[in-house]
């Protein structure tokens, strides 16, 4: 990465090292419990209460009727219109609008201010709120357009914002939502008066939809009237774990300002995460393969028993508005859309697509740094190394231990520094009783209750959901320790200790993991720096010019960090194995999920996961071969369902040697 | 039916012959009236001087300041009651006392009147580097007639033209490099005579001609080890035919404007090319620098005036063989001569259009709720092709500016009708006070075609939510053009710089690169610590089928900053990108000097530079025109 990171980013000038390691830490945040008032004042006042945002930097805002019309009458999609169509794409562009556009009213958000005080207010202990961030965004949003850019953890992030916003007398955000929520009866108008505006999913090559909807995003930009939020992410993360951003929205929404349409826009990451996430087990359903139920309001009247369960706290994190102008500086020319016309269709530049995916994975990077994790995060990640049951008194000392590595790190904990330890930990992990129990000083993970007797697929099955939930708020954590493990694990594989060969294997890693982890393309450097500073961070290793050397005392942390990639990489391995089974020539992602959890079930059952030819020596340096792997229709999502039914042995391994030992 | 025109074609052409005529036994007669209201707001020169006589003498120090702009009597101050005023007697604003000017000035600024910046007040002559003489050079021209002078005045009077740091270091008394001698030909024989001598010699010729500059590019190159010589054009101010049947006159290429269209008008003509610099700049600038006239909606731009030019260069003397309009012969000659800054050679004499001179003038301007909507409409002017001589769209900051420069009134009556306007505007038509902006417009003609022009303007402008405004806004718009140079020396005097800067930017982009650019200059002025909220104003004022030039003032208060004037150049040049990136040109009229020079590659081309180049190389091959301008 040739350039710095964002000024947000920035410390101040750093010149000893010990200063820059010290950078790693987060700084702190002062949250507050946005419930709390709730809880004391009517909720009724609330909603009624005067509600008068600032004005923002833009016009003020131009009705849902007259923001169509801009839109139809946008010389970009007449281009478009009469590129695609004739006369009957205007009509249809007009239907195309009506479908998608929002209706934004004070009352609806009233109205929806009522009904999420009585919701949360149920769900939640607490909705943690950084009020010093809220503070920034105020001062953003009077300065240039600002682009919301929450994680999307769960349903209920939908409008927590909005709530949030309104609560704290800030314009209402206009909200990108998916298309299946508009189709949920009256629900769909709530929130579409709320300010949601729905997009189609996969909408591949229709022009005149993109068309639309781009025009129609960068129309909100332009004016600038109130805040757009969309999920970089694309979708609600199924393992809690961050995505790798999905572009198509973040084009539209950076467009303005490589345009020169607005001097500048702040892209504010916000970071929401939970203590407990109401559809954990769906999500852990989803993922071994039972589809997703259709959002529906129905549905949604049914799941109202899930109001009765206790969710402990919420915290939102709003992260510090990144400029776009302080990004793009040296970066990319602005000068690109000199010599044509601004609003001719056309895809982005090369340059324009690099600049805007680096940026969008700097955001999701951001919400990664600006998430605050429940001590529970911590101790799933030692519960699933594991597996099969623990002392409580030794998971509650891991924890403890773990607490101070992930503080390094920079991690942002929730831990009550009014309490007890002990009863920290015991009380976030007793909300999650529906995953471990704590029974005679012994730790289990439940295993869903179902009739006797049971295949060996269903038992399997049954311990699976568990599994995958305890994985899931492990992931939640992933982020602290990736770049660390990832090259506790390059040190592992590497013969000797240059650092040289560590950050190639480290490289090949990450390669490897582009899909898995969130990675800022090209700042390779960087994430390796942080890494090796993390690990000196924690006493780990010891640098010197051109060597890296695991340290005697702390050899326990080195093996405890490789071991968190662990299940990835065995994951990837099973995966590539199944690649190379000649009956795969030809697939189709459709058929080859099933058939890889069809093959790990069948490894699972056989009691040996991890069936590749272990060597410790000769690794072979990374190939070309390696990176087809990656091809997007082979990219294998639920790849952490690690299940260990025998006994957990230990098992170092490595990439580049399953990689080139690969056919393909 | 035939005959009936060509009665009234005669009877007009008899009329336009009467008042040549009339313009020539009145050469020496006080033209009270006669004057068109256009020269109201430049400078009133006496008209008792004879035709021939200069307003520009050798000794240029003796009329103007050495280290501001203008003539030597005119400056703005604060009086002892601290009240604005202008002195001498020259403009329409001279005398006058300005009531607003120091509460807009302190603040605009955050200034105050206690603390001054008070300029060196003489030059001090023996700071300045002894000449660099070539003795046979100087004996030859001494031979061959040629006046010279290497008097440290003069010299360091023909070191600069009047960009901020040059006008600054001025004041601060700090002389750079000076040319060494001044030479003053009298005719196009004695440029030639220069020019083979320079040759001979292996001098740096530099020419000179209003020294208006604002692109550095009168300063010497330092890296320049030759003895430089100034070639003053401004004894070469001649008119030395009018041509009544083509429409042409044929002129010395050292005549200012201001002279040029005075004498023209005293025969019945004008050329209708007033750059806002007119008072001071020479015909051969405008052409080196490819300049553009206020008008030049009705008469054009500097290359659609030109029909011939005749330049000196060292190979030789470059002109066409005839007077033709317009010629299929290759890429046109004129286009290597214009614009190229007195790097290829000097030009002598020049062929320009004439027009008769306009029956009737009128002011006029229109105020817009806000800037996007003025945009419009003058958007909407450009594309009915109905423009009139001059369109100009101030921005708000740029209206309260004017505002400021109102002088006394001196009624009730009048004040109780600015009262009842400004109440009429904001309060009964809505418009907010610190949105609203305003058009200045210059109508010329027949008295009959002017008022149907203006009134199809004016029903443009309405539906674009604008008002008429009344002519002295109008007028008073075009009044602070050629103020504004003088109130810069003002600022200086109160810890304020400032310049103005130009582009030219395609229609579509025009609000986007105002907005853009303005932020641009509040942003990098607040990063690099300047205390106070800088000035930054625009307005457009030209337009185009195809877009419109855009001009932005800037300037702040430099109080606690360290070094002024880098932070000040700094914030022009993060300035000037913002502009390239939105869209906007290099330079519409002031050219690219050695200030711009950095990014011409990026504006023409590799290869367009080298052409350049190679043209350079063959007409100038040692370089003798080495003021290092433009490539």
């Amino acid at each position: 990465c040739s350039g710095s990171p964002p000024s947000t980013m920035k410390r101040p000038v750093r010149k000893k090292k010990k200063n820059r390691l010290l950078s790693s830490r987060a700084e702190p945040a002062s949250f507050v419990d946005i419930l709390e008032e709730r809880r004391r004042g009517s909720d009724i006042s609330h909603a009624l209460r005067a509600f008068s945002p600032p004005p923002g930097c833009g016009a003020p805002p131009p009705s849902p009727s007259a923001l169509n019309k801009m839109v139809l009458e946008s010389q970009h999609l007449r281009y478009v219109v009469l590129e695609v169509r004739d006369t009957p794409g205007q009509e249809e562009a007009a239907a195309l609008l009506d479908e998608m556009s929002q209706n934004l009213q004070v009352t609806f958000i009233r109205l929806l201010g009522f009904a999420l005080s009585k919701i949360f207010t149920r769900l939640f202990r607490r909705i943690q709120v950084n009020e010093d961030g809220l503070a920034r965004l105020q001062q953003a949003t009077q300065e240039h357009p600002v682009i919301l850019m929450p994680n999307h953890r769960s349903y209920v992030d939908f409008l927590v914002l909005s709530y949030i916003m309104f609560t704290y007398d800030l314009s209402i955000p206009v909200i990108a939502a998916g298309i299946p929520l508009m189709g949920m009866s009256l629900i769909g108008e709530i929130f579409r008066r709320s300010g949601a505006f729905f997009i189609r999913r996969a909408i591949g090559s229709d022009k005149l939809y993109w068309a639309v909807l781009s025009e129609y995003v960068r129309t909100i930009v332009r004016t600038g009237f109130a805040p757009v939020e969309f999920y970089v992410e694309g979708l609600r993360s199924r393992t809690l774990k961050s995505l790798t951003p999905k572009m198509g929205m973040m084009h539209m929404v950076l467009e303005p300002f490589l345009k020169g349409e607005v001097y500048d826009l702040s892209l504010v990451p916000v970071s929401i995460s939970y203590d407990r996430v109401l559809e954990e087990s769906l999500l852990a359903h989803e993922l071994l393969g039972v589809p997703k139920p259709r959002e529906t309001t129905r549905g949604l009247l049914k799941a109202r028993r899930v109001l009765e369960q206790d969710y402990g706290s919420m915290h939102v994190y709003f992260g510090n508005p990144v400029s776009v102008r302080e990004l793009a500086k040296g970066r990319i020319g602005r000068g690109q859309y000199n010599l044509v016309p601004r609003d001719l269709p056309g895809r982005p530049s090369e340059e324009s697509q690099a600049f805007a995916s680096a940026a969008a994975h700097r955001v999701v990077r951001l919400q990664e740094r600006g998430t605050v994790l429940s001590p529970w995060s911590l101790t799933a990640l030692l519960v699933l190394q594991r597996p099969d049951g623990t002392r409580w008194d030794l998971l509650a000392r891991d924890t403890l231990w773990l607490r101070g590595i992930a503080l390094q790190l920079g991690a942002r904990l929730d831990w009550p520094a009014d309490l007890p330890d002990l009863e920290v930990m015991s009380s976030s992990m007793a909300l999650h009783r529906s995953v471990v129990r704590c029974e005679e000083g012994c730790v289990w993970l439940v295993e869903e209750a179902g009739p006797e007797p049971v295949t060996q697929e269903e038992g399997v099955f049954r311990r699976a959901s568990a599994v995958l939930m305890c994985a899931s708020y492990r992931n939640q954590a992933l982020h602290v320790f990736t770049r660390p493990a990832m090259v506790a694990v390059a040190m592992g594989t590497v013969p000797g200790h240059s650092q040289e060969d560590i950050y190639r294997h480290f490289c090949f890693l990450r390669d490897l993991f582009a899909n898995e982890f969130v990675f800022v393309p090209g700042c390779g450097p960087q994430d390796f720096e942080e890494g090796c500073s993390g690990l000196q961070q924690c006493g780990a290793v010891s640098a010197t010019d051109h060597e890296l050397k695991p340290t005697e005392e702390e050899r326990d942390t080195i093996v405890f960090l490789s071991a968190i990639l662990e299940p990835f990489i065995e994951t990837y391995q099973v995966v590539f194995r199944i690649l190379c089974d000649e009956r795969l020539q030809v697939f189709t992602e459709k058929s080859f999920v099933p058939a890889v959890r069809a093959d790990a079930m069948k490894l699972l059952i056989s009691g040996n996961p991890v069936t590749l030819r272990r060597d410790t020596e000769g690794y072979l340096p990374p190939t070309p071969t390696c990176c087809k792997l990656q091809c997007p229709n082979i990219y294998f999502r639920q790849s952490h369902c690690r299940i260990h039914p025998g006994s957990c042995s230990p098992t170092p391994l490595c990439g580049p040697q399953v990689a080139t030992s690969s056919p393909i | 039916m035939a005959s009936n025109t060509d009665i009234s074609e005669r009877q007009r052409i008899a009329a336009r012959r009467l008042r040549v005529v009339a313009g020539h036994l009145q050469k020496c007669v006080q033209g009270e009236g006669a004057g068109v209201s256009a020269q109201a707001c430049k400078t009133e020169t006496p008209r008792s001087s004879p035709a021939k006589a200069t307003s520009v003498p050798k000794r240029r120090q003796d009329i103007m300041k050495w280290n501001g702009w203008g003539y030597s009597d005119s400056r703005f101050l604060f009086n002892k009651k601290g009240q604005g005023e202008f002195t001498g007697k020259r403009y329409r604003l001279s005398g006058m006392i300005l009531p607003s000017l120091k509460d807009w000035f302190e603040a605009t600024f955050g200034t105050s009147l206690q603390h001054k910046t008070p300029a060196t007040p003489t030059l001090n002559v023996s700071a300045v580097p002894p000449p660099n003489l070539v003795e046979p050079f100087v004996e030859e021209l001494k031979v061959a007639g040629v006046a010279a002078s290497h008097d440290p005045e003069g010299r360091v009077f023909r070191s600069h033209g009047h960009c901020l740091h040059e006008i600054f270091a001025l004041r601060e008394g700090r002389i750079g490099r000076v040319p060494d001698l001044v030479v003053w030909p009298n005719c196009h024989n004695d440029v030639v005579k220069i020019v083979e001598l320079a040759c001979k010699y292996n001098v740096c010729l530099m020419p000179y001609g209003g020294g208006t500059s604002v692109s550095s590019a009168l300063e010497c190159p330092l890296e320049e080890t030759r003895s430089v010589v100034s070639l003053d054009t401004s004894q070469m101010n001649r008119i030395l035919w009018i041509d009544e049947k083509n429409l042409t006159v044929h002129v010395e290429a050292g005549i200012i404007g201001q002279d040029l269209e005075r004498q023209l008008n005293e025969s019945g003509y004008c050329t209708g090319h007033e750059p806002d610099s007119m008072e001071f700049s020479s015909l051969g600038g405008w052409v080196a620098t490819r300049a553009s006239g206020m008008k030049k909606n009705i008469y054009g731009n500097i290359e659609d005036l030109v029909v011939h030019i005749k330049m000196v260069t060292p190979r030789g003397v470059i002109e066409k063989s005839c007077q033709g309009p317009r010629m299929s012969t290759g890429p046109d000659i004129h286009h290597f001569i214009m614009g190229s800054e007195g790097t290829l050679g000097v030009v002598t004499e020049v062929t320009m259009k004439i027009r008769p001179l306009p029956e009737y003038q009128k002011y006029g301007s229109i105020v817009f709720p806000n800037f996007q909507q003025g945009v419009s409409c003058l958007r909407e002017v450009a594309r009915q092709r109905c423009a009139p001589a001059s369109i100009r769209l101030m921005d708000n900051e740029q209206f309260q500016f004017g505002h400021a420069l109102k002088p006394q009134v001196s009624s009730i009556f009048t004040s109780f009708l600015d009262g009842l306007k400004k109440f009429y505007i904001t309060k009964f038509k809505g418009f907010e006070p610190h949105h609203l902006c305003v058009a200045t417009l210059l109508f010329e003609g027949d008295r009959e075609k002017v008022l149907q022009h203006e009134k199809q303007v004016y029903d443009i402008a309405a539906k674009f939510g604008g008002l008429a405004a009344g002519e002295d806004n109008g007028q008073r718009g075009y009044m602070l053009t050629f103020v504004i140079a003088y109130l810069r020396d003002l600022g200086m005097d109160y810890y304020v710089i400032g310049e103005s800067f130009e582009t030219s930017v395609p229609w579509d982009r025009v609000l986007d690169l105002c907005r853009n650019v303005k932020e641009r200059i509040v942003r990098e002025c607040k990063e690099r610590g300047v205390q106070f909220p800088p000035f930054s104003t625009c307005r457009v004022t030209q337009t185009y089928d195809a877009g419109a030039c855009v001009y932005f003032y800037f300037a702040f208060n430099y109080r606690g900053l360290a070094d002024p004037l880098h932070v000040y150049e700094r914030v022009e040049h993060e300035a000037r990108e913002e502009i390239l990136a939105n869209g906007g040109s290099l330079s519409h009229h002031h050219g690219v000097g050695k200030l711009r020079k950095e990014w011409m590659r990026e504006a023409v081309s590799t290869v367009g530079l080298g052409m350049l180049q190679s043209v350079k190389e063959y007409v100038d091959p040692n370089n003798i025109f080495g003021n290092r301008n433009l490539l």
